[in-house]
């Protein structure tokens, strides 16, 4: 950290009493975090091994690796009862991970728009934004999560009548089914021109942050970005082939298909969380002073501009750490799932501890991978936290 | 950074002391609610999910010392018993008097009646399937009578099982309006099939279907009401459970007609109630008083006629009722224990038939569930 100077500025930075700064909190949470885990863990360990002695049960982990006889509904990677329990656990724990990725990164966006809709000046906006807000938030989320599910996703047409869309895509209470890209030998030479429409798009995209150009150099990337693989599949032979689902017997098989447990389970973390984003973002959002937000119109910033180089950056500082939480809920929460019936971490673990009869080291090790899960999320925050405040002059 | 060390040091320090000073006796509590709390969490929002917590103190956790639980339940004056809340003729709320009823729930009473002469001295605990192996474990019931499958597994891990009440099967039940060519597993291939967690149904649907080298779709559900509600809304295309269960929640679907249990039997099903470990007398107690129901069915003793049976001249009769000799006291029982709990629910066969039976709209025969002279497993081992 910078030596003491005489520097007016420095001496005021150093002088944020420790409990007010940023930085200090999240490393502290997380202290406390694993201290109180730590400590809760060693007395739980203490009583259950002397529980567990009096009741003549043994806790290992030696189950691992026999073979786990019961079969997931759907998994990220190949699974068969056949395999060992440490497997079905792992295709849990990809199947947590999996909803968990990719509700962050939807609930971000949805969570940052409706958060800038809230304070938009257009009124019938910002009044949906917040009616949006206070109803997602103020209602649990496993009653949302029932009402996707049962309301929503399983209530689409039968196997029979299945919905049918352009692909030749299907949508039926069984999930929906997409045709599935295999890629040929021509994909890699493909790959690259998107690689190259991306590369273009992001340096325009940063060039027009400048505001130097009279060219819309923005929407020229966005342009780059969807030509590039155009023209990359129209020089090249087909990239790809298309694997089309056919309907069988009971449902269809083939193609990519996202069942309803899993949309139901992704849309309603991504909703719920995205009403706790948004109101994280408004208020970073008003933490930036409104002098700032005047002398970035007075340097002629246009609109958008102003948004994303003045107010944005800013109030990303004080957003981040709420940030995280939120992206910590939502790992967790996922352990809703079962109530759903999607085969996630705590799902597959409840088979595994009725079938082994050994729910203490079963639960143990969920704990461990739940908190191993929030303890990454918070380091790359924290990573992440670093980069932006070191902007800061 | 210095403070910013200091800091992290008195935290620690604040945590150790902290650590240090927690009294040790109260841990076995602390181990119970993460049990119980980490099912609860996920599973209920019903006033059972409270229960636990507010009662704990009163169920003494897994006593070693022989009678210890059976005189914890004494001094309570209080019956605490593990039931379900889902199942029609076994283990539900009566809507009309929105008191729990069934099959199961008979034989809590029965046992109430029989320790304190008032089938009201019970509290009766809702646990879902993955709630009560813990329930037991942690002694948090005094029994558990919730349509639970006796195995090894249990009887080792859970607690011990006593009796079996209902001798029952695994079955499958679809649609048949939908699919009506399905007759066997076999025709389930690639089927989406609902199934309960925390059951030995859903460990036997695998085997089951791994035999029939036939594949298939799970969907795992925690509780029963949106296991069923799944396959009733279509989303899977049959559901698998205890065919007594399948019979039971199919009175419950919308159009229960459509629904068809298919013949085939998957596996041995025998339910009854279990213990906590660790206490014989209370074991024997429980035990008895399912094998005394039994018999009193055996030696037509029955709700209506128990008044006059105390004059009867057999001899088993007058032990039974105890009329003569005081077996009770092998147990630690009042003398007219038999009495009191023919009283309140009948013998065995009338607790059935006024759960199962002709007149309810489960229409179960007794089948293998008869008494052994009426060609059923029925059978208790001699009162003497
Ligand atoms: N007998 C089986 C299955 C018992 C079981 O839990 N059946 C389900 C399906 S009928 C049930 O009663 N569910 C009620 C609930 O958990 O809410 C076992 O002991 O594992």
């Amino acid at each position: 950290m910078t030596p003491p100077q005489s520097s007016a500025s420095v001496s005021a930075r150093t002088s944020v009493p420790f409990w007010r700064d940023v930085r200090v909190l999240t490393i502290l949470a997380q202290i406390i975090f694993v201290v109180a885990v730590a400590v809760a863990g060693g007395y739980l360990y203490a009583n259950l091994a002397s529980a567990m002695q009096r009741r003549g049960l043994v806790a290992g982990f030696d189950f691992i690796n026999n073979e786990s006889g019961f079969e997931i509904g759907e998994t990220l990677i190949p699974y068969q009862p056949t395999d060992t329990y440490g497997r079905a656990f792992l295709a849990g724990f990809l199947n947590t991970l999996w909803v968990s990725i990719v509700g962050i990164i939807l609930t971000t966006i949805l969570g940052v728009s409706v958060g800038i809709a809230r304070l938009s000046p257009n009124f019938l906006l910002s009044r949906l934004a917040a009616g949006f807000i206070e109803i997602i938030r103020n209602t649990p989320l496993l009653v949302q999560l029932f009402f996707i599910y049962f309301g929503v996703f399983v209530r689409f047409p039968s196997v029979a009548e299945s919905l049918q869309f352009p692909g030749p895509s299907f949508g039926n209470q069984r999930g929906l089914f997409f045709p599935k890209p295999i890629p040929l030998e021509s994909f890699p030479a493909w790959a690259i021109f998107v690689v190259a429409g991306i590369f273009i798009a992001l340096a325009l995209w940063i060039a027009s942050g400048r505001g130097q150009s009279k060219l819309p150099l923005g929407w020229l990337g966005f342009a780059a970005l969807i030509a590039f693989p155009i023209i990359g599949s129209l020089l090249l032979p087909a990239p790809f082939e298309f694997e089309i689902p056919v309907r069988e017997r009971f449902n269809f098989k083939g193609g990519l298909h996202i069942s309803p447990e899993f949309g139901a389970l992704l849309t309603g973390l991504v909703i719920y969380t995205a009403g706790f984003i948004a109101e994280v973002v408004r208020s970073g959002i008003q933490a930036v002073k409104r002098g700032q937000v005047e002398a970035a119109y007075a340097l002629g910033l246009r609109g958008g501009q102003v948004l994303r180089l003045v107010i944005f950056p800013q109030a990303l500082r004080v957003m981040l750490p709420p940030m995280t939480s939120q992206y910590l809920n939502l790992a967790k929460n996922s352990s809703l799932a079962i109530a759903i019936g999607f085969p996630d971490l705590f799902s597959v673990t409840a088979t595994i501890a009725n079938q082994t009869g050994q729910p203490v080291p079963v639960i143990l090790l969920v704990m461990v991978t739940y908190l191993a899960i929030s303890l990454f999320t918070s380091l790359l925050m924290n990573i992440y936290n670093r980069y932006v405040q070191i902007l800061e002059k | 950074m210095k403070k910013i060390i200091v800091a992290l040091a008195s935290l620690l320090v604040f945590a150790f002391v902290l650590g240090a000073c927690a009294p040790a006796p109260s841990a076995p509590q602390i181990v119970k609610e993460t049990v119980v709390v980490k099912e609860t969490v996920v599973v209920r929002e019903t006033a059972a999910a409270a229960a636990p917590k507010a009662t704990a103190p009163a169920a003494p956790p897994a006593p070693a010392v022989l009678g210890a639980r059976f005189k914890a339940i004494n001094d309570r004056k209080k019956l605490i018993c593990g039931v379900n809340d889902a199942l029609p003729g076994f283990g539900y709320l009566d809507k009309a008097t929105g008191a729990f009823a069934g099959f199961d729930v008979d034989f809590c009473k029965a046992l109430t009646a029989a320790l304190f002469n008032d089938v009201k001295a019970v509290e009766y605990r809702a646990v879902t399937a993955g709630q009560r192996g813990p329930a037991l474990q942690t002694g948090e019931v005094d029994v558990l009578i919730r349509n639970t499958t006796w195995t090894v597994t249990r009887d080792a891990t859970w607690g011990l099982f006593v009796a079996t009440t209902f001798y029952d099967g695994q079955g499958m039940m679809v649609n048949t309006k939908k699919n009506p060519t399905v007759k066997t597993l076999k025709d389930l291939k690639d089927a989406s099939i609902c199934v309960q967690t925390g059951t030995t149904t859903e460990l036997n649907l695998t085997d089951r279907m791994r035999a029939e080298n036939t594949a298939f779709k799970p969907v795992v559900f925690d509780t029963a009401d949106p296991t069923f509600a799944a396959y009733d809304e279509g989303r899977c295309d049959a559901v698998t459970t205890d065919i007594s269960g399948l019979i039971s929640r199919r009175t419950l679907l919308k159009v229960p007609g459509d629904h068809t249990i298919l013949e085939a039997v998957m596996s041995k099903e025998p339910l009854g109630p279990s213990v906590p470990t660790g206490d014989s007398q209370w074991f024997n107690v429980v035990k008895w008083a399912v094998f005394e129901l039994i018999e009193a069915e055996e030696y037509g003793i029955t709700s209506a006629n128990v008044n006059q049976m105390l004059t009867s001249k057999v001899p088993e009769v007058q032990r039974i009722l105890g009329v003569t000799g005081d077996l009770n006291k092998t147990l630690g029982v009042e003398k007219d224990w038999v009495v009191r709990m023919v009283k309140a629910v009948g013998n065995y066969g009338e607790i059935f038939d006024r759960n199962l039976g002709p007149k309810t709209p489960f229409n179960l025969s007794r089948g293998v569930n008869n008494l052994w002279t009426k060609g059923g497993l029925m059978y208790a081992p001699p009162y003497r």
